[in-house]
This record gives C-alpha cells, structure tokens and sequence, in this order.
C-alpha cells in the first residue's frame, strides 16, 4: 500500500485523502466525498449497465430455453444431450469461458462475448425448469382440455405452459441470480456494470470503488432473488388452485 | 502449440496448479466441516432449518467476486484471505442441501427406527444421514466446482492459482498464457464435477439405490 511508486499517482488522481489518513483505516476504506462525486456520472450507470446486461441474457436464454423445454418435454430423447450439452457449458468456469470467447472464438472485447456467456451459463437451469415444470402437469388436466376441444396447440399455451409457470420462474430466480454474479466478472472483458467499479478499484487501489461495487452487485442479487421469490409465491396459489380444482 | 506447452511445464504454473487444488480441497473440506455440523444442530426444530436456509439461499446469490473483493480491506491480500472468501462461498451450497436432505427423510421410516429401539444419535448417524447422503453429496460437488470457478478469481486479491495465467495471457495478450489458464481450470472443474458424481453414486446407501432402479423401471 505504501509502495513510493503508486503515491504519486493516486495523490495525482485525487485520492489525497485515502492515502494520508492510514491511522483512521475504517473512515479511509469508502471516501464518502468520491462516491458523492461520482454517484450519477459512475455509480448509477454501472448500476443499470448491469441490469441491462443480466435482464437481456435472461430474455434470451428464456426465448431460447422455453422451446428447447417443450421439444424435450414432448420427445424424451433430447432431454439427456440437451442437459449434457448445457450442464457442460455450466461446469466451465466463468473466468475461463471469457476467456475461450475472446481467444479462441475470437470475439473482441464488449457485452456480446459476455452476453454470450450469461445466456449459455443460464440454458441447463432454465430448460430443466420447462421440462420439470411440464411434467408436473397432472395428465388428468390435459385430457380435460383435450376433452373440452382444444388442440395441442392451444393446450401447450393456454394449459400447460401457466401450470408449469412457477417452476420456470423458480428457474428464472436461479438462472438471474448467477447471471448477476458471472456478469461482475465479465466487466473484466469490456461489457461494463459493476465488475467495472470492481476492477477499476483494484488497478487504481481505490477501495472505496470496488466495496461499492461489491456491495450493489450482492444487493442486486439479493434483490432480484427476493423479487423472483416475490413472482413465485405470486403464481403459486394461483397454480395449487386450480390444480386443486382438476 | 509449443509456447502453450511451455507455459504448462513452467516451474510456477505446477505450483499454482497445486495452489488451486488446495483452494479447492481445504475450502470444500471447510465448508463441510462447518455447514454439516449446523444443518444438524438445525434438524429439529423446523423454524431453524427454514432460517438455516434462507440464509443459505442469500449466501448463494451473492457474487463470488463481490465475496473475495471485501475480504481485502478485511483480511489483506494474500492466501488466507482467498481460502476464506472461498470457504464462506462453500457454505451455502452444502448448508442447503444438508438441511433439505435431512428434512426430506420420510418421519415414518425415523418413527421405526425409534420403535426398535434406537437412540437419538443412532437414527442420525444409521438412518437419517445415510438417506440423506446423495443430496448432501449433490451439495458439496456444487461448492467444489464453484470453489474452482471462483478460485481462478483469488488472483484478483493477491491468492495466486490458475487465475493468474488468465490474467498475464490478457496483459500480455497472449493466446498461449491465458488459455494455458483458462483450459487447466476448465479441465480442473469438469473433473472436480465427474469426481464428486461418482462419489455421490458411491455414497448411496444400497437400499436407495435399488429404489431408485426400481422408480425408474416402474415408470
């Protein structure tokens, strides 16, 4: 910390404070008057940078996932490649995906190598959700509808796919919040958010910056994983209902 | 190809490796050590299993970055700092699964037990734990592969491991460098999840898996 050749530079950048109050180490880590500064221009775009991201990958893996759930769900035989396939992507670690991305694959840095990822990272929980969520369906409800005239189509939107909803959203809820944890890591390849606050804290030797970015990111995930619980026990009772009901 | 090898048969590349296996064995034998112990202590009473997971579940969502991040101004950088991070990561995971795992236990099946005479201890230790081992292991090799995962990111706190490969490779930007890191933990994770898989298998007791066969043969 005390290295002669970073004084200068962080004294050059403004962080005076941080580097000459060492004996009052608590009130040292976050520099109220940087966060104030940089609140709206920093902090608060990183913010909803992030959200961006992880509510994109989330929208594309669901338009992926949700098709992919009911081919698997109808014809058994690609529900075992399918979770091979996607628990593969899933076991490879974050850190190392970016990287095969960038290297291998060749994408330049950004959000899609990292976009890119979060989606394959969310497929194995998302489409075993579908396929469980559509199992669940008791075979009693389907005959009904068959019975009442509806087609196949018209069961799959209009009974199957709301009676497995809460158990996609409960695959929603896991998938958003790993989502929001890899996605701190792939501001490392350029895709911004709070990985961004993060990394930039740690060149600069900055802490204020990265707990910030630390602690939004942990409250994010927090919140959005209260937020799809939220969503659950809102279509649970609904579902438990009518199953009830059959 | 021949520089990839290199940066594998570097003297310092065997020492991380060896590096980020001790992350993994101590950090996951921590996590064991301690949730195991509380999932127990909570099996009783049902509004502590429900509070055991819940903070499970908030332990779970938070990044794993974000987790060794605030260890530094805690703890410093270094080793230390990075196996506790990375512990605290293991937790969740095998507290979850231990608590749901031991409360699934059909209370039929632990009434007998207590009907022919078995003492506390010994319906824990011979029949609920036993029942409960698959899921318990299911737990555990989710913290080992994300131990891996997240130990390639103790580089960032000064830990070392394969993440500095990662790291060097993007600094210098090195195809060789980083994919010699970025594949070893790839490899080091899929291993760590086909292991603990097999373990899991192993630790079912007989008795389950012959019911297990026999669900899936009745379907």
């Amino acid at each position: 910390m005390d290295s002669g050749t970073e004084e200068p530079a962080t004294a050059a950048l403004g962080f005076v404070q941080v580097e000459f109050a060492p004996d009052s180490e608590p009130q040292g880590l976050i520099d109220w008057e940087w966060l104030a500064d940089n609140f709206t221009e920093d902090v608060v775009p990183a913010f909803f940078q992030h959200i961006f991201l992880c509510f994109v990958s989330l929208a594309i893996a669901l338009a992926i996932s949700v098709p992919l759930g009911v081919l698997a769900a109808r014809y058994r035989g690609l529900y075992p490649p399918l979770t091979a396939i996607t628990g593969f992507f899933y076991t490879i670690p974050s850190f190392s995906m970016f990287t095969i991305l960038l290297f291998v694959v060749g994408f330049s840095v950004g959000a899609t190598p990292a976009i890119i990822a979060l989606v394959l990272y969310s497929l194995l929980v998302l489409i075993r959700n579908v396929v469980t969520g559509l199992d669940s369906v008791p075979p009693e409800t389907k005959d009904a509808a068959r019975g009442m005239g509806l087609t196949d189509r018209q069961i799959l939107w209009r009974v199957e796919l709301p009676l497995a909803l809460p158990v996609i959203v409960a695959g929603m809820r896991i998938a958003i919040v790993t989502v929001i944890g890899i996605a701190v890591i792939g501001a490392y390849i350029g895709a911004g958010g709070l990985g961004d606050l993060i990394f930039d804290g740690i060149t600069r030797d900055f802490p204020t910056m990265y707990i910030v970015g630390a602690i939004l990111a942990t409250l994010l995930a927090i919140g959005s994983d209260l937020l799809f619980v939220g969503v659950e026990r809102l279509l649970s009772p609904w579902a438990r209902r009518s199953r009830g009901a059959t | 190809m021949s520089e990839f090898m290199d940066v594998l048969r570097r003297p310092d590349f065997i020492e991380n490796f060896i590096l980020h296996i001790e992350y993994l064995v101590l950090a996951t034998l921590l996590g064991i050590l301690i949730a195991i112990p509380v999932a127990i202590a909570v099996n009783r009473s049902p509004t502590a299993s429900t509070i055991a997971i819940n903070i499970g579940n908030i332990g779970r969502a938070i990044p794993s970055l974000a987790v060794l991040v605030l260890m530094f101004p805690l703890l410093g950088l270094g080793f230390d700092s990075a196996l506790f991070a990375l512990t605290l990561l293991a937790i969740p995971p095998i507290l979850i699964n231990a608590v749901v795992g031991l409360r699934q236990v059909n209370p039929q099946i632990l009434d007998s037990a207590k009907g022919m005479g078995l003492s506390g201890r010994q319906v824990l230790a011979g029949i609920q734990v036993p029942i409960a081992a698959p899921i318990i292991f299911a737990g555990i090799r989710t913290s080992a592969v994300m131990v891996v995962a997240s130990a390639t990111l103790a580089t960032f706190i000064g830990g070392g491991g394969l993440g500095d490969y990662i790291v060097e490779g993007f600094q210098r930007n090195s195809t060789a460098i980083a994919l010699a890191g970025a594949l070893s933990v790839a490899v080091l994770a899929i291993i760590t999840e086909v292991g603990f898989g097999f373990l899991e298998r192993t630790f079912t007791p007989k008795g389950l898996r012959i019911a297990q066969k026999r669900g899936r043969a009745t379907k």
